[in-house]
């Protein structure tokens, strides 16, 4: 297919003034493209500027001060916020989507397959301010008045970990933020999940049940790891969406910018930061320091959606050599 | 047969466990959509076209102008970044398909499909609020159109990679320059397609509110010039969930329940325009 | 309708004490065709798989017909045919594969030792247990060579490592497979070329033991030395395996195997043993496919 796409560039043929011009603008708009991803790094780089000038580059990112009056600012709280908030998005996200995907691939009789995968491809088109109003509205005093107590009566008690799971019953948390990342990134990880399994032969399939495999055996042992590259790649995909997300973490992680060590207490992530102080902060530093902030996190975010892609490249890759 | 006995019922057991998790993402999913009918019907009504903003502490109040904003903001969104996620997608499928640059710009736009929005929002602000001196329409439809765009390259490619490569050759053998296989044949081929794609990224950006904040900001006050900060719904819908009024709430989940229907009823359609195509 | 077979009734059902009695009656005689003529079939001391009257179905689309067939034991048995004849089809039936597919569905009765596997509350792990089966193309599993194999008996029995080792060259050797792999035990299936992973396919699936060994086209996807290694391997086996086998190819089905069956659009034609139904087959349909005038 790809040869016969009639790409003459090499050949040196003289091409008529109408591909000259129809082709130079699909260029230029693709070209723009790439520009506009330099232009952000570049303008979030010189944004920043004044605030790497007065911290420093790791001043910034290793200190939690964060004084818009003393304009003292430093990254790490909400840094720190994202991480923590994303890893609980995964850890709960990752094995609901591999349920859901294992169980649509492989479990659901075929009436059911199309409605469920739709239902859960819905997940992701809701926008993410409407989870954060039913997050603070509604999950924030349920998960306040009967989840959290019940983790504190008993994680809270273990000792070592216990006081992850202390803090006062508002809802209005970083695990919280963490639980509403999970419900709206593992419409993405499911999707990536069913497409990578699907592209298992079906002939492997059938010789693992052959030997009388059961669906389980053939999903863990067969499929998952034939699969691991693209897999992980999926998970990539929703960490890198975790990580970003604005709106729905802004309702309920409580934008306070004290480090807690309790997963139960207010915090505040990179993108909530941003999204509450940037129109009211005055003075040069402070803006500067929301604008490093979004170099940060567009800079984490953009690694681990490179490696998202580069590992799904390479699945799709291995599974163009098996055929 | 012990060993065979327990290998059953690890299997029942695991599989039975995918089923919950899948029926919690199910249950989650109706509870957030029940939450929004009942919250969001009972205080939809015809005020809500009607009326402006309430302002702080004034009864009643709609969102006409919200309303009025965000189609202002989503259409030029979608007049800006339309077209050139376009011509991006044909260079990627026609004259630039095995082009260095394509490569890099099929990376790059892969991941700007999943950038944070925010960042977009920081990144316009610069480049247009700053030195224009104010916040304002004009920059709010930049930064949807910025979200637009990734997502109409990756239709359009994909959609004229489905044109078979025999056509573009029945074409090309009637004698007909690139320009006109692309335009007359690849084009018009993938012309559902490329729609399809073109209301998705009118869904995506209809809730779009994090680019908007610093962008298009806000404006209780009903305005069609785009020169100056105008109203729009999501961030209206933030600022009032926010805010301490309980007709705010109100008007916060009815302004909910609009965007998240316009965004279910685009994305059933392009999933029933996508079914009746195959 | 016919006199050989017991009354349809008495057919369907499938309680084990009327086994023997029906085993007696049934041996003496070959299954009848279409009621009229009577389908050339071989004397078949002890069957293995006694299929009978069964017809199966993708959907609505009926791809076998009124199947009726008794496969001995220990021997090898080929199936030929044109491509769409069903061929396929039945030994899918053997292991109940098909299953996997919800659609497809099979009625009648296939009896393995008496019983009936199409009966609905059949285990289906143990049934493939015993009828171990391997496919047109290789399908290493993505782990060692090692654990290809050692993987399918860890489903099925406990051993310790040195009873493990013994039972993986057990079954490399079978595959005439050991002296290749030896030194590589620990590398990945998929290093080996295709003909190796297909014996490496064949020794996964003797070392579970199986009682039935079915081969779908084993050969079809490799090239001519490996076909002959394949070949070689299945004229090995036969003996302590009941072993079926699909082949497109005449000429393998001749060299090795004990009885043939040709199929034709999802009817059964004749059935023989192999030099019979070669030198002499006693349907024109046979003759003539045999023969190079259609398929």
């Amino acid at each position: 297919m790809d040869d016969s796409a009639v790409s003459e560039e090499a050949t040196g043929t003289r091409y008529p003034l109408g591909d000259l011009l129809f082709g130079g603008v699909t260029w230029l708009s693709a070209a723009g493209v790439l520009l506009v991803l330099g232009a952000i790094v570049a303008m979030l780089w010189l944004g920043a500027q004044p605030a790497f000038a007065k911290f420093g580059f790791w001043g910034f990112v290793s200190s939690a001060e964060w004084n818009p009056v003393t304009e003292r600012f430093g990254g790490l709280s909400p840094m720190l916020g994202t991480l923590v908030s994303s890893l609980i998005a995964i850890l709960f996200g990752l094995p609901v989507s591999f349920g859901i995907a294992l169980f649509i691939t492989e479990m659901a009789p075929p009436w059911l397959k199309a409605p469920v995968g739709t239902a859960i491809e819905l997940l992701a088109a809701i926008p993410s301010i409407i989870y954060g109003m039913w997050g603070l509205f509604v999950f924030a005093p349920f998960f306040a008045d009967h989840i959290q107590p019940v983790l504190t009566d008993t994680l809270g008690e273990l000792p070592g970990i216990g006081a992850l799971f202390q803090g006062p019953p508002l809802g209005i948390s970083i695990f919280n933020a963490g639980i509403i990342l999970a419900i709206m990134i593992i419409p993405f990880i499911t999707s990536v999940m069913r497409d990578v399994f699907e592209t298992v032969p079906q002939e492997l399939r059938e010789s693992a049940f052959g030997i009388g495999c059961t669906t389980w055996e053939v999903v863990w042992h067969v499929i998952l790891p034939m699969t691991r590259v693209g897999v992980v790649g999926g998970i990539m995909l929703g960490l890198g969406r975790a990580l970003g997300e604005t709106m729905a973490v802004t309702f309920v992680i409580g934008n306070a910018h004290e480090l807690h060590l309790s997963l139960f207490e207010p915090s505040n992530s990179i993108a909530s930061t941003i999204a509450n102080e940037f129109t009211e902060a005055d003075g040069e530093v402070y803006t500067a320091s929301l604008i490093a902030l979004g170099l940060l996190l567009f800079l984490i975010t953009f690694v681990i959606l490179a490696l998202a892609k580069l590992m799904l490249l390479r699945m799709s890759r291995q599974e163009g050599n098996a055929r | 047969m012990d060993r065979y006995r327990r290998r059953k019922a690890v299997n029942v057991f695991n599989l039975g466990v995918s089923a919950f998790t899948t029926a919690i993402a199910l249950f989650f999913l109706f509870w957030l959509l029940w939450t929004l009918f009942r919250q969001g019907l009972a205080h939809l009504d015809l005020r809500l076209f009607t009326q402006d903003m309430p302002g702080p502490g004034s009864e009643g109040g709609g969102l006409r102008n919200a309303i009025v904003g965000s189609l202002l903001l989503t259409a030029l969104g979608i007049l800006i970044g339309a077209p050139i996620g376009v011509l991006t997608g044909t260079y990627l499928a026609e004259f630039g398909r095995h082009a260095r640059l394509s490569q890099a710009v099929r990376f790059i736009n892969d991941i700007l499909l999943s950038a944070p929005s925010i960042v977009i929002g920081v990144f316009v602000y610069e480049i247009m609020v700053v030195p224009m001196g104010n916040f304002s329409g004009w920059s709010g439809g930049v930064a949807l159109a910025i979200i637009v765009v990734p997502v109409v390259v990756r239709t359009t490619e994909d959609m004229m990679r489905l044109v078979p490569d025999t056509l573009r050759e029945a074409a090309a053998a009637l004698g007909a320059p690139r320009w006109r296989v692309v335009t007359d044949v690849v084009l018009r081929a993938s012309l559902n397609g490329i729609m399809t794609g073109i209301l998705l990224a009118l869904a995506r950006i209809a809730g779009e509110t994090a680019p908007l904040l610093f962008t298009a900001l806000n404006n209780q006050f009903f305005t069609l010039d785009m020169d100056q900060p105008m109203g729009n719904l999501p961030v209206t819908i933030f600022n009032f969930a926010m805010g301490p009024y309980d007709n705010w709430h109100d008007l916060a989940w009815a302004g909910s329940l609009l965007i998240t229907l316009t965004v279910l009823i685009l994305n059933i359609t392009t999933r029933i325009f996508l079914r009746t195509k195959r | 309708m016919n006199e050989a077979t017991p009354t349809l009734v008495e057919e369907e059902r499938t309680t084990f004490a009327d086994r023997p009695s029906r085993d007696g009656d049934t041996n003496a005689a070959p299954q009848p065709l279409d009621g009229e003529t009577a389908l050339p079939h071989p004397q078949v001391e002890r069957a293995k798989i006694e299929v009978r009257h069964l017809n199966f179905y993708y959907g609505k689309f009926q791809a076998l017909h009124d199947i009726n067939l008794r496969i001995p034991e220990n021997k090898v048995t080929a199936f030929i045919g044109p491509s769409g004849c069903g061929k396929s089809t039945l030994l899918r039936t053997f292991n109940r594969i098909y299953n996997l597919y919800p659609g497809q569905r099979a009625t009648g009765e296939i009896l393995l030792d008496g019983r009936n596997i199409l009966d609905r509350r059949e285990d289906l792990n143990r049934l493939r247990a015993r009828v171990g089966m391997v496919f047109q193309k290789p399908t290493p599993f993505p782990m060692s060579i090692y654990e290809n194999i050692a993987y399918g008996v860890r489903l099925y029995e406990r051993l310790g490592r040195a009873a493990m080792d013994e039972r993986v060259e057990w079954a490399l050797r079978k595959a005439a497979l050991w002296n290749e792999v030896k030194d590589i035990l620990k590398r990945s299936g998929k290093a080996l070329s295709g003909g190796q992973q297909q014996r490496l396919c064949i020794a996964r699936a003797i070392a579970i033991k199986p009682e039935v060994l079915l081969l779908d086209e084993p050969a079809s996807a490799l090239d001519p030395i490996s076909t002959l290694k394949i070949e070689e391997l299945v004229t090995e086996l036969k003996g302590s395996y009941t072993i079926v086998i699909v082949t497109h190819n005449m000429q393998q089905a001749a060299r090795i195997s004990d009885y043939t069956a040709f199929m034709y659009m999802g009817r059964l034609i004749e059935f023989q043993d192999t030099n019979t139904l070669f030198t002499n087959p006693a349907s024109k349909q046979t003759e003539d496919y045999i023969t190079g005038r259609f398929g």
